[in-house]
């Protein structure tokens, strides 16, 4: 589904990634972690298609098309969705109107018409309890005044809103107390299907029990150096990242 | 297209021109350039006023010629040459007494073209309209309905002739003639306006709207309303404002004045979106208004604006809260854009005992324009217990463009409490980045933002004008972002 070949990317003439190879496909769940200032965040902002970086090398193929030239909006119709790590606040736009203009939008770019409003109700309402949501949460102007959870949350209903094909899960777990960590992973595992991927960026290991990975990715300068089964995420929890450094170092 | 650079986006501005911006060629009978004694003599004999009404006017003159044009206004402009301006100008087909079926057929083909065909807007709506093109209004719907309630709705010419002693009673009674340079001009050369008057206890059964329209070349409108809300009566008004565009500056001096008598509620929704100007800050409306209002005991009065267009904007619609417990609204929506500039604010003069206020104004600039917010709240030495609450937002678009607050309070009671809150904000990368990735372009995604920002006086607007205004909004704005 994703394929990523010696990806390059750089901010302000800053290389950021340093050559990322990296293939999911249907039905997935990888992990990326990794130190601070790794470059996790820039390379789900880059599959996303965020203009500020650069892609100086190398190239990312959704469904093997090349999607690099898309914007992050094409890209979203295609199926490609980033939980922010930190979701912006938009004032005097409710949650409900901005999914109704982002399932609207993503609609209209496949040349169908609007969501019929008792379609989009349902489909609130159902999304909504899988999640836990409180319907007056959903009137609430997006963002504005959320506690870290509630934001976390309200990513993780829009995925569930939007059905991408590919979830990219930026520090989800940060900010989310066990019992929102439970919900939150519990409505990704029930949204995972053998037709969609997942990709969960991390620091620890908490989030990961829940979510279980088939495969984990450390990120160190730029380049992912080690890959592994779940196993590998135990062990980072229990060593730390400095022996990554060191193996990579050395 | 994975970039989308300013200079992408400027690119796609220009290609919005004006929707409104076509001159309908009716045969149109305008007096000569110049103001004069002469001249005002000569619009009033053409309305058949009687002589207290000439005089009235001459008075307004005499102090005009004593006055200077006021400079205190964060605008920056080309001070209009009044004598080269026409004040009178009135297409010749029009006769007050014709019905509506006799309406010249160019004229209702122009109001089709503004989207507002009078005959669709009677059959459709339930909104009464009286639109003045140029000077003169051209037809009034609905006045039979209006008059089983006792609702006088026809244009202030009329007014003159049939109800003198209302008019002569409240013109100018709340906007003197001698208030400030703009409305002894419109006092002294008005040529028309809409006059209302809903009598004890009514209930104004739709809402009542004016369309107004500067067609002609070199001239300047200057409309006069009067709308009078006897005791215990409520009325919701609405007035839209277009212009064809034109690269000179056209003159736009309007006067309302409100009188909402004991219990009385007048609700004033504005959409105003003259002739900009075009990108490069060429030609436009100057659009310098004076607006008031009278509350009496108990009285209400709400003004509701959405501003996206002129050149200039010189405009701050008042209450006079005179009558104890009586309260004034200001809700504003001030959008600039490329080179215009607007002064816009409110006056709430607290007089009464237990009066309230509220003023909420949303300014949004973009491109090279300035956005002023000029607020008074003033309370005197007997206004026990007043209140106001202020809000002031600000929201920015790209790098060039200005936002400034100019709040003014003055208090002269202790038991005054007075709130002031502001705000400026800029929309963010990271804003429309998170709306892209959800699959909204950039322009919706703008429109999303500023429609969020603007939505405390949107939900103020009557159903039908929030429609408008919200498109509006999108066409003053799109592409203003890089």
């Amino acid at each position: 589904m994703l394929k990523i070949n010696n990806l390059h990317a750089s901010i302000e003439d800053k290389a950021i990634l340093k050559g990322i190879n990296l293939e999911v496909k249907a039905g997935e769940v990888h992990a990326i972690m990794g130190p601070n200032g790794s470059g996790k965040s820039t390379l789900a902002s880059v599959i996303a298609g965020k203009e500020e970086y650069e892609v100086t090398e190398g190239n990312i193929l959704l469904d093997n098309e090349d999607i690099e030239e898309l914007a992050a909006e094409e890209r979203a119709h295609k199926g490609v969705f980033l939980s922010f790590q930190y979701p912006v606040e938009i004032p005097g736009v409710s949650v409900t109107n901005f999914m109704k203009t982002a399932i609207n939008e993503t609609r209209k770019a496949k040349g169908l018409d609007d969501m019929p409003a008792k379609d989009m109700l349902k489909m609130i309402r159902e999304k909504s309890e899988l999640l836990e949501i409180d319907r007056k949460f959903l009137s609430r102007s997006l963002n504005e005044g959320f506690s870290g959870g509630e934001k976390k949350r309200n990513e993780i209903f829009q995925m569930a809103m939007l059905e991408p094909k590919l979830a990219i899960l930026d520090e989800t777990d940060s900010g989310l107390d066990i019992d929102a960590l439970r919900i939150v992973a519990n409505g990704v595992n029930k949204l995972k299907s053998k037709d969609n991927a997942v990709i969960v960026i991390t620091h620890y290991q908490r989030l990961l029990d829940h979510i279980v990975p088939d495969f984990v990715h450390v990120l160190y300068n730029g380049k992912i150096v080690k890959s592994g089964g779940k196993e590998l995420a135990h062990e980072l929890e229990a060593k730390g990242y400095d022996w990554i450094k060191e193996e990579v170092n050395a | 297209m994975s970039k989308y650079t300013e200079d992408d986006l400027r690119e796609e501005l220009k290609t919005k021109e004006y929707e409104y911006g076509f001159y309908t060629d009716i045969e149109s009978e305008t007096f000569p350039i110049g103001l004069n004694e002469d001249i005002i003599r000569a619009i009033s004999k053409k309305k058949e006023e009687p002589e207290w009404m000439t005089e009235w006017r001459l008075e307004a003159f005499k102090a005009w010629k004593e006055m200077t044009e006021p400079e205190w206004a964060n605008v920056h402009y080309q001070k209009p040459d009044f004598q080269s301006i026409a004040y009178y100008s009135a297409p010749v087909a029009v006769d007050p007494n014709k019905t509506l079926d006799d309406v010249d057929p160019d004229l209702l083909a122009m109001y089709k073209k503004l989207g507002i065909s009078v005959d669709e807007q009677k059959k459709m709506n339930n909104i009464a309209m009286d639109i003045v093109v140029d000077s003169v209004s051209v037809a009034t719907t609905f006045k039979k309905t209006l008059g089983e309630k006792g609702i006088i709705f026809m244009s202030i010419s009329e007014a003159i002739k049939e109800h003198p002693e209302l008019v002569k009673k409240y013109l100018g009674t709340v906007v003197p003639q001698k208030d400030n340079f703009y409305a002894a001009l419109n006092s002294a050369v008005f040529s028309d306006g809409s006059f209302c008057y809903i009598p004890k206890g009514v209930r104004c059964p739709m809402e009542l709207s004016t369309y107004f329209r500067i067609n002609q070349a070199g001239t300047g409108q200057f409309e006069r309303t009067l709308v009078i809300a006897d005791e215990g009566s409520y009325v919701s008004y609405l007035e839209g404002c277009t212009a064809p565009s034109r690269d000179e500056n056209q003159l736009h001096a309007a006067v309302v004045e409100l009188i909402a008598l004991d219990d009385a509620e007048i609700k004033y929704s504005t959409v105003q979106n003259w002739f900009p100007g075009t990108s490069e800050g060429k030609g436009g409306v100057y659009n310098f208004v004076t607006k008031r209002g009278l509350c009496e005991k108990n009285a209400k009065i709400s003004w509701t604006q959405v501003e996206t267009g002129s050149a200039v904007t010189w405009k701050y619609p008042s209450c006079v809260l005179k009558g104890d417990n009586s309260v004034g609204e200001f809700y504003s929506i001030a959008v600039t854009n490329n080179y215009q500039q607007a002064d816009t604010g409110t006056k709430m003069i607290h007089l009464g005992k237990n009066t309230k206020s509220t003023i909420i104004s949303k300014g949004i600039s973009a491109g090279k324009s300035q956005n002023s917010y000029r607020g008074l709240v003033q309370v005197g030495s007997r206004a026990d217990n007043a209140r106001n609450f202020s809000q002031c937002d600000s929201l920015l678009m790209g790098n060039e463009c200005g936002a400034h607050t100019f709040p003014y309070i003055e208090a002269k009671n202790k038991s005054a409490m007075i709130e002031h809150e502001a705000t400026t904000s800029k929309i963010g990368e990271d804003q429309i980045f998170y709306c892209n990735q959800r699959g909204i372009d950039t322009e919706k995604a703008i429109a999303l933002i500023v429609n969020g920002f603007s939505k405390e006086v949107l939900n103020k607007l009557p159903m039908e004008f929030a429609v408008e205004a919200q498109k509006l909004l999108e066409i003053s704005l799109e592409g203003s972002v890089g």
